[in-house]
């Protein structure tokens, strides 16, 4: 029986891979979205930023900049529960990640619960894929700030596969 | 029939700067605010298209400018937002959406909006919602 792959090897596989991923969206860059690894579990993080206020005397976050912080953790989590697979497997290596570029889900609609106030602090997402066909996707979405269990939006959103070249 | 309230409505915040949101007719229950494409707002290089998120942040925008000139209005937030996103968006044209408050209750205004780009015959998206409505005579 072969060694166990030092878990170094295995934590930059997968950190390199996260990391192209959320590069390949400069809209989540924009917004400073980032995400955090626990093995495959995925929560996004939405840093403050004063940018981010929709109602200044409140002061609250934006709507838009809820919804699209939902969409974003959305996306990414229906995509990496894609490569997780295949990089897991071998059949996606990190040097093809840097030479192809990733072909992202496409969003056919998107619902969003404004459930509370989005305070002006960090905020945190986890999505959790309902479905994953071949063709279609149905992933819901919830965000809280400084509880867990006090979310202050979630959404559920229905997305179209990329085709796979291989696999 | 432009009402100064929404207007000073959208100059007030802050995330609508950020994506340089310009508000170009209010009133009535009625609302078009448009924006630029721009790199940052991308959400898959590959294509060049605007994020759906951004295209989310102008329609609830624009519902809410909707809301607000309304007669009596004088605060809203969104309570929902559903979006279908009916094609992509062309790179490097400016997005319009358009916002109709066609009901209100005591506290709730619904909302309709569409987004288009240069091709306005054809929406990249359209949007309904529900928000909340406050009136001034109820303070």
């Amino acid at each position: 029986m072969p060694p166990p792959e030092p878990v170094q090897q295995v934590k930059h596989r997968r950190d390199t891979a996260l990391r192209t991923l959320v590069d390949a969206i400069p809209y989540a860059g924009f917004l400073g979205i980032g995400f955090q690894r626990h093995g495959d579990e995925l929560t996004g993080v939405l840093p403050y930023d004063d940018k981010l206020i929709g109602n200044p005397v409140l002061p609250a976050l934006h709507g838009g900049v809820i919804a699209s912080f939902l969409e974003v953790t959305a996306i990414v989590e229906l995509t990496w529960a894609m490569l997780w697979e295949e990089l897991e497997s071998g059949r996606l290596t990190l040097g093809s990640m840097a030479e192809n570029p990733l072909r992202l889900p496409r969003t056919i609609d998107f619902t969003v619960d404004y459930l509370r106030t989005g305070l002006p602090r960090d905020g945190y997402a986890r999505a959790r894929v309902n479905r994953s066909g071949r063709r279609y996707a149905s992933v819901h979405v919830e965000a809280w700030q400084d509880n867990r269990a006090r979310l202050f939006a979630q959404a559920t959103g229905h997305f179209l596969m990329p085709q796979r070249d291989h696999g | 029939m432009s009402d100064p309230t929404p207007r000073s409505f959208i100059n007030a915040l802050p995330f609508a700067n950020a994506l340089g949101m310009v508000l170009e007719h209010v009133g009535d229950g009625r609302a078009r605010i448009s924006m630029d494409w721009d790199p940052r707002f991308v959400g898959d290089p590959t294509t060049g298209v605007i994020h759906g998120g951004a295209v989310s942040a102008l329609m609830d925008t624009c519902g809410g400018a909707a809301v607000m000139s309304c007669p009596g209005a004088l605060t809203t937030a969104t309570i929902d937002l559903r979006i279908d996103y009916m094609r992509a968006a062309t790179p490097g044209q400016r997005i319009t959406a358009e916002a109709h408050c066609y009901h209100i209750t005591r506290n709730v205004a619904f909302v309709r909006a569409t987004a288009h780009d240069a091709d306005a015959e054809n929406p990249v998206a359209t949007a309904t919602g529900a928000f909340t409505f406050t009136r001034k005579e109820d303070r």
